[in-house]
């Protein structure tokens, strides 16, 4: 299950906290970063994982208490 | 959280994991070796598509955006002559948008010592107004300023590059924004920019300099993901008017494509140029361009008189006249 948050001070070190711009996600241990990726309505095609301050592929598999940075990769106007 | 406890992708030419998958090439890579092979493959589209030489001068147009400081690091790896040139469009936005666009390529060239020549053009201090404020005043920037955004820059990018003797001008576009643009062209079959869109748009007037797109074959992500291992930093932050702009639009489009069919913006584009270039499509409409000099600049236009943009900033200075601005 995905839920959004504005702010989180005491994340739980069973789940992933992910953070896009200034939005937060959690997620369940377990699941790839790509499908992670997607859980948060994004779309992998556009978005970076980076995991203490190393950016790691899609396949990674995400543990409990991972802190995820997303980077979107899309601009243009 | 100790990052071996995952299960790792392994880079294709060592045992270190993988920071780069990239699935349209079936390619996963490690730091090091994503970088090396980047600067390969922009050696290779340099040579392939003969965008320019190493004894001739370049000048690439930086925003601050991860593309061009990108394009700018890997021309300077490989050891072009590349110089920059920063447009200060005036666009604040609530971010001081332009100032931090510009406080990125600073930095970026102090991180490489300072010794790298920018060519800063101020939009309001030379033309008299900045871009959202120039569009404010015209009936073409009324809804939005990207349309006065775009001809201003277009112009700007070609005066500096002939004023200062450059061969070539390199900017930053990458497979998406190829793919987007070549997408909302065919949807309405714009043949005249579709004859005309490609990695290399040669001089075809003597006010024109010659552009290229160094990047055009690699993804965005491949992009963001090269500034991020190179510790390139860079303004993230989306221009505030292109919230909504269509070019986005077509990416994320493109993009749901691209997630269930690995490689297919990659396809879209290449086969798209290779029908033009193997089997003369859209030539004929590429033959009837008529380019005519602006009496006013000297530049192209299609026009009969001054050009587009000599036109807009005309009628920009007049209604600041008129407003008393």
């Amino acid at each position: 299950m995905v839920e959004q948050q504005q702010r989180r001070s005491t994340p739980a070190e069973d789940e992933v906290i992910l953070t896009y711009r200034r939005k937060t996600f959690t997620v369940a241990p377990g699941m790839t970063v790509r499908d992670a990726i997607t859980r948060c309505g994004l779309s992998p095609e556009a978005t970076l994982a980076v995991i203490d301050g190393e950016l790691v592929t899609d396949e990674v598999v995400l543990q409990a208490g991972d802190r995820v940075k997303l980077l979107a990769t899309i601009s243009g106007g | 959280m100790a990052r071996g406890k995952h299960p790792l992708m392994k880079c294709r030419h060592c045992d270190a994991k993988a920071v780069v998958n990239m699935r349209q090439h079936k390619l996963a890579l490690c730091g090091p070796h994503f970088v090396e092979w980047v600067h390969k493959q922009t050696e290779r589209f340099i040579e392939k598509y003969d965008m320019f030489t190493r004894d001739e001068r370049v000048l690439v147009a930086v925003s601050g955006g991860k593309d061009s400081l990108a394009l700018w690091d890997i021309l300077l790896a490989l050891g072009y002559r590349a110089d920059g040139l920063y447009i200060g469009l005036g666009i604040d936005g609530g971010l001081s948008y332009s100032d931090e666009s510009h406080r990125y390529i600073l930095d970026f060239i102090e991180a490489r010592g300072g010794d790298l020549t920018l060519h800063t053009v101020d939009v309001a201090g030379i033309y008299g107004a900045s871009i959202p404020d120039a569009a404010r005043l015209t009936r073409r920037g009324r809804e939005k300023p990207c349309s006065v955004c775009g001809l201003s820059k277009r112009h700007i990018m070609n005066r500096v590059a002939r004023e200062h003797g450059y061969d070539v001008l390199a900017t930053g576009h990458n497979l998406d924004d190829e793919a987007a643009v070549l997408f909302g062209n065919a949807m309405v079959w714009s043949v005249d920019y579709l004859s005309r869109q490609g990695p290399v748009l040669p001089p075809s007037h003597p006010g024109l300099a010659r552009k290229v797109k160094p990047l055009f074959r690699f993804y965005e992500r491949e992009m963001a993901a090269y500034a991020i291992v190179r510790g390139i930093e860079y303004m993230y932050d989306e221009c505030p008017h292109a919230t909504g702009a269509t070019t986005i639009r077509y990416k994320e489009l493109l993009n749901q494509l691209e997630e269930s069919s690995p490689g297919i913006k990659l396809q879209y584009v290449l086969r798209f140029l290779k029908a033009r270039e193997e089997h003369g499509l859209f030539a004929q409409v590429r033959e009837q361009l008529d380019l005519r000099t602006c009496p006013t600049c000297g530049q192209p236009t299609t026009n009969d008189g001054a050009c587009s943009f000599c036109r807009m900033w005309e009628r920009v200075n007049d209604r600041r006249i008129e407003q008393g601005l």
